[in-house]
């Protein structure tokens, strides 16, 4: 067993006015993540701490959270790479409902927003065809989890509110790259002033991405695109 | 919500894929669809699948006389003959369209070169018949699932409800009338008023130590049909899977397998070959008689630290391992911090996935009028004693839409509503909670947590006996005692996640005692469940399903016929 402390912001709606770090020691055995030692802390200490889960195994993209000062998912963060004194907050730029629990409501608006979902007349008894090349055009834009990690650590998004965000404008991308969509005004969806060209290239979203995507070159291909087309 | 009485509305309990199969097949029917999730539908543990779907298309060059007829006919031999035929037969059909309409709403599917959905062999199956999007076909299904639904949520026709968490199924001589659920965020308590009602919950998993699933899937939502008088159907057939990674349990795909990974013991031997159930199928033998195979090596002292064995890809390339199974990869480096591409993943058999469940007809009918369950949480049956990798994700949408269309069907007919027993339920339910919330026993839910998981998974694991599984009923129950004098601290409305544990516990524990009850009375070996006691499969006593039925406090054991219309049993070898 290995000692850590876990400081984490903690804010509870019906008590405080204002969050507040607590600390907690917590024994964690050799191979243990950031999710284990909130679960022992849950479990064994307080178990009024409130965080989201549900996989545990970085697919589903519940606990996404602050983690020494840097974005990442808690069920694959393990602790021995964080130093002994651990340090968590919620994911950035949403309201806190309580603790490590955000209000993700803006982040799926913008995801619907762009209208996320393919539209195709299709009527065939069988699969449209699509070479392994088309295929392919749309790795690295359908593997997102949309854990938010993105979201929380773009400039962009904490100072604008109307910005679409990372997650949705890959999302956009996604879809545009897919040659079986039909959907006329699908560019327009993610290209205007609070979409892709509110990116401003800082290339945090491809910095966090627990999926090695990058929606900032997601954001990069659509804005050439456009542009392409316009001369 | 009590109020919106004008459209026909049905509530789906659950968002993973069967859950949003069904909300769409409601709203294409006009009905509206309430979707009811304790997380928000993408969180659902369907995102997790990752080898594939299993359908008939042909397309793969080894397939291509492949038959939804040849297909049914594995499945039932895979489900060690406790399948019904019928039922599986619908569901090998229907897949096809199910999966062509899914690639139509944009599922990524990988491709062969002619532009077909790619296939490949999975355990079990006469060809190569599943269908995949990398090893990530769980994520594809359920974002372009839940992306169609957005588009139907536009038009009003779906409403989503996460984070609410449904306490209970009203029903009252065998008619159902909603649900009653309270939101996580703020812990109000709503009775939910619908005629049509569906349980898409799925599996059970962690009421055993060492699972693959997510955290959430306790098995709790079974307990919601079982509770309002839904009797539950060979819950003694859990499916462990062959290949989990050591330490985390964390799935490590059949497609591995399936793309030509091997499975080594110590001396780098690939065991498979010293056991007569799986000596010509080797890694393409299903996953009950690999995993006990792979136990029985481990127990000779062939395995590694008396715990685990491994997988190894490295002779298939790094290509095509980054092509064919990144998720893998990924999952490997970070969980166990190997990389599969230069050394071999250490795993173990893990629970994986619970064959029975809420019992249902071919329509996803339950007893109760206007109730239906589907997907895992359901037991139709397609599975059998055993099921085959792949087939779950397309029982979820074959189901699903099957549930939606009947429930809708159900819906749009003669209204019917008892305020008074909607009321009923609903003080009762809201006492309920109000009574755990303010529990002060000297318990606290985690010991009884530890002690459920515990005894389920080291007496009614992938090998049982009669004495262990007399010992696990008497702890079971012991425990479901325990669990009146538990007391909680947090008593917080918002977020509040002792209470939600609490709550599910209640269910965890329900049904692990009938899982425990039917794989004491099934004195037999078949599919999943092997009796060291019994280690024959005994047709002539046991080629019946079991019931379990909970009445007045108190379950009871039945049986139910199979349905055997197609093939008869055979000896099952590989």
């Amino acid at each position: 067993m290995n000692r850590y402390i876990f400081k984490i912001l903690r804010f509870n709606p019906e008590k405080d006015k204002k969050a507040r770090f607590a600390e907690y020691q917590v024994p964690l055995r050799e191979g243990s993540t950031v999710l284990d030692g909130l679960f022992y802390i849950h479990k064994q200490v307080d178990p009024s701490l409130s965080f989201r889960f549900s996989c545990r195994g970085s697919v589903c993209g519940s606990c996404a959270m602050n983690i020494n000062d840097s974005h990442r998912l808690a069920c694959e963060t393990q602790v021995k790479n964080l130093g002994s004194s651990i340090k968590i907050m919620p994911l950035r730029h949403l309201p806190v409902i309580k603790d490590l629990v955000v209000d993700m409501e803006r982040f799926w608006q913008s995801y619907e927003s762009i209208k996320p979902y393919l539209v195709s007349n299709s009527v065939n008894d069988k699969e449209n065809i699509v070479s392994p090349a088309e295929r392919k055009r749309l790795d690295g834009l359908i593997e997102c989890i949309l854990c938010g990690l993105c979201f929380g650590s773009c400039p962009v998004t904490a100072l604008n509110e109307n910005y679409l965000g990372p997650h949705a404008l890959l999302k956009h991308t996604r879809f545009t790259e897919d040659l079986r969509d039909e959907y006329k005004g699908r560019l327009k969806t993610g290209v205007k002033k609070e979409g892709v060209w509110g990116c401003r290239n800082v290339f945090n979203c491809q910095e966090v991405c627990p999926k090695n995507l990058s929606p900032a070159r997601a954001i990069i291909k659509t804005k050439l695109k456009v542009t392409r087309k316009k001369f | 919500m009590e109020n919106e009485k004008l459209l026909p509305q049905v509530i789906i309990i659950g968002g993973g894929l069967t859950g949003l199969r069904a909300a769409l097949e409601a709203a294409k029917s006009g009905v509206k669809a309430f979707v009811f999730s304790k997380v928000h539908p993408l969180r659902s543990h369907s995102v997790a699948a990752q080898g594939g779907v299993n359908v008939a298309l042909g397309n793969n060059a080894e397939g291509r006389e492949d038959s939804w007829e040849l297909h049914t006919r594995d499945t039932i031999k895979g489900g060690d003959f406790l399948n019904d035929q019928d039922a599986t037969a619908l569901m090998c059909k229907e897949g096809i369209e199910r999966i062509i309409e899914i690639e139509h709403w944009g599922c990524p599917f990988s491709r062969t070169e002619e532009g077909r959905i790619a296939q490949r062999p999975f355990g079990g199956g006469t060809f190569p018949r599943t269908a995949y999007a990398a090893d990530r076909t769980g994520h594809a299904l359920l974002n372009t699932l839940y992306e169609q639904c957005i588009r139907l949520k536009s038009e009003g026709l779906i409403t989503f409800h996460d984070e609410w968490h449904v306490v209970s199924v009203i029903a009252s001589d065998a008619i159902c009338y909603g649900v009653i659920a309270y939101n996580l965020k703020t812990r109000e308590v709503r009775a939910v008023i619908s005629n049509a009602v569906i349980i898409a919950t799925g599996g059970a998993g962690r009421i055993y130590r060492n699972s693959t699933n997510a955290l959430i899937n306790t098995g709790m939502g079974m307990s919601l049909g079982y509770l309002a008088g839904a009797p539950l159907k060979d819950m003694e057939f859990i499916q462990f899977h062959p290949t989990t990674l050591y330490g985390s349990n964390i799935l490590i795909s059949e497609g591995s397998r399936g793309e030509g990974g091997f499975l080594i013991n110590k001396y780098g031997k690939r065991y498979l070959a010293e056991y007569p159930d799986s000596a010509k199928a080797m890694e393409m033998a299903p996953r009950d008689i690999i995993a006990r195979n792979t136990v029985r090596e481990i127990q000779k002292g062939n395995g590694f630290d008396n715990s685990y064995v491994l997988l190894d890809l490295r002779h298939l390339g790094g290509e095509k391992i980054e092509e064919r199974l990144p998720g893998i990869r990924e999952l490997s480096i970070k969980f166990a911090g190997i990389d599969p591409i230069e050394n071999p993943i250490p795993v173990q058999p893990g629970q994986h996935y619970t064959m029975g469940g809420i019992d249902v007809n071919i329509n996803t009918e339950t007893n109760i009028k206007g109730l239906y369950a589907a997907g895992e949480a359901a037991c139709v049956s397609v599975h059998g004693a055993n099921r085959l990798g792949g087939n779950s994700l397309l029982e979820t949408i074959v189901f699903g839409a099957i549930a939606g269309r009947n429930a809708s069907e159900y819906a749009k007919g003669d209204y019917h509503l008892n305020e008074s027993i909607v009321k009923e339920h609903e003080e009762k339910e809201t006492e309920r909670l109000s009574k755990i919330l303010s529990s002060n026993g000297e318990k606290t839910q985690w010991d009884i947590w530890n002690a459920l998981q515990a005894t389920v998974m080291e007496k009614v694991g992938i090998f049982r006996e009669k004495n262990k599984l007399k010992e696990a009923l008497e702890n079971i129950r012991g425990l479901i005692n325990t669990y009146k004098d538990i007391g909680l601290t947090d008593k917080g409305r918002s977020m509040n996640m002792e209470l939600y544990w609490a709550v599910e516990l209640h269910g965890s524990l329900l049904i692990s005692e009938a899982l425990v009850m039917g794989a004491l009375s099934r004195e037999e070996s078949r599919g999943s469940h092997f009796r060291e006691d019994f280690p024959q499969r005994d047709d002539e006593n046991f080629l019946k399903h079991t019931i379990v039925s909970y009445n007045n406090g108190s379950p009871a054991l039945g049986y139910k016929d199979v349905d055997t219309s197609i093939m008869k049993p055979e000896e099952r070898k590989y």
